[in-house]
């Protein structure tokens, strides 16, 4: 099919503004906010300039933008050999135990750091009631870095007052920019509402990536960074699958509705390769409303149960066995959505979280004035971080102490920084006896020379979250300033002009305006394909062939083929994106990214021939989970110039003993 | 619906240098009118309920209505954010109300001095594991025994 080409005959020609850096963050969320506080310490007297570009405004840019009520990576008393050793459970066996080693070990820092802002943290009370933020240090409770107690919900995971956690974290971030950017003198290091599209290689080096291309959503620009490494931590991708809900409450996604799958996108179209994009998360959550259940879960001690009030995770555990020894015994997270599924498909449902009985257990020891504070503890973990689910709520008259919830499996979603693990193929550090195919120099480094990858789309070790996230851009930036530094006559030069990429990135304009007077009404027209539509014929195949919540996340090889022709033809058609206005634009790219995400996870799943994720996907041709063939990393590199994959299996490598 | 605005509330910031929601919505959603100077959400479908323009409105102009799609009529969630803690009413659809205030805070908005007290990085150790903070505080990273 003939492609559409921009020559500005119809649309507005954009400004384009070219910047020179040295670092770029692509991101605005916690993994860039954390590679601006310590790639600015670092850089700064060393000349290096460092700039921050997001799709929105960083104060409430990322996942964390609603806010949190837990942070789920805190070491403190625990040895980070424990933390990999659940990782690896969780996540079925096959992880990068170097990359969350090494994690496991930086993390605390960033948390002592948010604690310092300002966030508030939950500590214990002398009486082993928790305390909020405020009366912890009304009480005089020390700071977590000075030995203070944290309220634990879990192992992993403390609680905190986090409706404003990505406003502080982002202050620090603006400021360490702020104080990068005085002694660089640079004029603007800064760049808001700027959504990267592109990345260009090297006009001298093909392996290099030289610059980022994007556009402004507020005015008719363009902009080219220009950088001697990049750090790229644009996130996830989520509204890949058909949603559940189907008009508004496509919204209502668990994860994030503006993470499109950028992260992925960019990478891979720089021939960055991936690991695990076979994997997927999907959470178990409070049906529609896509609530939290891990504090009800961990900290309240809620049960879930199916609706005759069988737990699940107890009547199938040995028929799971069967199939997923020796994983199903550790119940990870897709093992006991697995059980969960079974159950529905029998009619059992709904899956019930026993709301009501766990409060009025936690009662039986509380006086009134206690009482009112865990009711308060329990609407907190809704009010911050899915605000939503309270209105759901109370739409329905729920009350939590009264009845119990439905919960449900989601539709699925891409990540590496929950509980799933689908990224890039990086660098780890040397100093933790990790094979030679796990590091090649900088940490955090893709196969790309000087393209860092951070936060959600570092494959291969999740269960990072918020903290992890930050902590893991501090890790990515220290590397790059040294990448940097060891490579001081290395000036990036695009061969495009700046025209070349105005036309490349504006080209649904130009499309729209072309012929959007062939018909009379511009939303249907045989010329060109709107964002909306392009993003609903993606859910539709990839829910339909690549195990969506159609199937009950079934699939196999011939359903996977059928997929991937029309999801070809999809991206053909992407050729003919079509865009109305500037917010349109930007849908159109997301689409796209989200289409070439999609592609690799699909590709993936058909290239291991396994069921390695019940309760995520199955392979419904091979069902079993199959270690003597498939204990390996599946990685995967795309050429963009002649729209091919490379599919290999790589070792995978055990470095911390059962 | 997500998001909406009340007409007679929104002054479309007028006063400010700003349009408040435009400016925050992670989404890109919330959009100013400039016929009538007032905002609106342009694609209420792709909205995540995150509450970021309710809770920066300086008019408080707008709220949010529940995902019909899912959610009978009738309860609502209000924020007031404040600088240390936030206020939130809770109103059920039968009419009954919940308010609970929460701490978001301990220190004054702007106040971070981010390497104020923090040890100066030590170049020659840029490729040993350890952030600044680590290695400037004499904190071995431990490796896998």
């Amino acid at each position: 099919m003939e492609k559409e080409t921009c020559t500005f005959s119809y649309c507005q020609k954009p400004e384009v503004v070219e910047v020179e850096t040295d670092l770029l963050l692509i991101g605005g969320g916690m993994a860039c906010c954390g590679a601006a506080f310590e790639g600015a310490r670092w850089g700064t007297p060393k000349g290096v300039k460092i700039t921050m570009v997001d799709k929105a405004a960083t104060d409430r840019s990322g996942a964390v933008a609603m806010g949190l009520s837990a942070i789920n990576t805190y070491m403190g008393e625990n040895d980070p050999k424990d933390y990999v050793k659940m990782v690896r459970g969780d996540l079925m066996g096959i992880i990068r135990e170097d990359l969350v080693y090494d994690l496991g070990r930086h993390v605390d820092d960033s948390v002592h750091l948010f604690e310092e802002w300002g966030l508030p943290i939950w500590k214990k009370a002398d009486d082993g009631f928790s305390l909020d933020g405020f009366q912890a240090r009304d009480q005089g409770k020390a700071m977590l870095k000075d030995g203070g107690v944290p309220v634990r919900s879990g192992k992993w995971q403390i609680m905190i007052n986090g409706e404003s956690y990505k406003v502080i974290v982002a202050e620090a971030a603006k400021k360490a920019l702020e104080f990068n950017r005085q002694a660089t003198g640079v004029a603007q290091n800064h760049f808001e509402r700027i959504f990267v599209v592109k990345l260009y290689k090297d006009a001298n080096d093909p392996k290099r990536v030289a610059a980022a291309a994007g556009f402004s959503v507020r005015e008719n620009k363009i902009y080219v960074f220009k950088a001697k490494a990049i750090i790229n931590a644009s996130g996830g991708a989520v509204n890949v699958f058909r949603p559940r809900s189907t008009q508004e409450g496509q919204g209502r996604a668990w994860y994030p509705v503006w993470n499109s799958g950028s992260g992925y996108a960019l990478g891979l179209q720089a021939g960055a390769e991936l690991t695990m994009m076979e994997n997927r998360f999907v959470p178990a959550r409070f049906k529609d409303g896509y609530g939290p259940v891990g504090a009800w879960f961990l900290f309240f001690k809620a049960k879930a149960t199916n609706s005759l009030g069988e737990d699940y995770c107890v009547t199938h555990l040995e028929d799971t066995k069967k199939l997923y020894s020796p994983y199903a015994e550790k119940l990870g997270t897709c093992i006991r959505n697995h059980m969960m599924m079974v159950d529905m498909k029998l009619g059992k449902g709904p899956i019930l979280m026993n709301t009501h009985t766990a409060m009025a257990e936690l009662a039986k020891t509380m006086d009134a004035k206690r009482i009112k504070h865990l009711e308060a503890e329990a609407w907190e973990d809704f009010l911050d971080m899915a605000i939503g689910q309270a209105g759901l709520w109370a739409c329905k008259n729920v009350e939590p102490d009264k009845e119990p919830s439905e919960i449900m499996p989601t539709e699925p979603y891409l990540l590496g920084s929950h509980a799933g693990c689908a990224g890039f193929w990086c660098s780890g550090p040397d100093d933790l006896g990790a094979p030679d195919h796990y590091h090649w120099g900088y940490n955090r480094m893709s196969t790309v020379p000087g393209l860092f990858m951070a936060g959600d789309i570092c494959g291969a070790s999740g269960h990072k979250f918020s903290s992890g996230s930050h902590a893991e851009g501090r890790i990515a930036a220290k590397a790059a300033i040294a990448f940097i530094l060891d490579h001081p006559d290395y000036k990036p030069a695009l061969k495009e002009t700046a025209d070349q990429v105005a036309t490349d990135l504006y080209f649904p304009f130009e499309t729209y305006e072309k012929y959007k007077t062939v018909s009379t009404d511009p939303a249907i027209n045989p010329h060109y394909i709107r964002p909306k539509m392009l993003q609903t014929r993606l859910q539709k195949i990839a829910d339909e062939y690549f195990g969506g919540i159609s199937t009950w996340y079934m699939t196999s090889k011939t359903m996977l083929n059928e997929g991937l022709k029309l999801l070809e033809m999809l991206k053909e058609d992407a050729a003919k994106m079509g865009a109305a206005n500037l917010h349109e634009l930007m849908r159109c790219w997301e689409n796209y990214h989200r289409i070439l995400s999609v592609e690799a996870h699909a590709r993936h799943i058909l290239f291991r021939e396994e069921t390695r994720y019940p309760g995520y996907y199955y392979r419904g041709d091979f069902l079993p989970i199959d270690d003597k063939n498939w204990k390996c990393f599946v990685n995967s590199t795309y050429d963009v110039e002649k729209n091919t994959w490379e599919i290999k299996k790589v070792p995978y490598v055990q470095l911390v003993a059962d | 619906m997500p998001s909406y605005v009340i007409t007679e509330k929104c002054d479309g910031c007028k006063a400010q240098d700003k349009t408040a929601c435009q400016y925050i919505c992670p989404n890109d959603l919330m959009t100013l009118n400039r016929d009538i100077m007032k905002a609106y959400n342009q694609e209420p479908e792709q909205c995540w309920e995150c509450y970021n323009c309710v809770k920066i409105c300086p008019q408080q102009a707008i709220e949010v209505r529940a995902y019909q799609d899912f959610a009978p009529l009738g309860g609502n969630v209000i924020p007031m954010r404040g600088t240390d803690s936030i206020m939130w009413t809770i109103k059920f659809r039968n009419g009954s109300l919940k308010r609970f205030k929460f701490p978001i805070r301990t220190t004054p908005e702007g106040s971070i001095e981010p390497y104020k007290g923090k040890p100066e990085p030590d170049i020659s150790k840029i490729k040993q594991p350890g952030y600044f903070t680590h290695q400037g505080a004499g904190k071995a990273m431990p490796t896998i025994k």
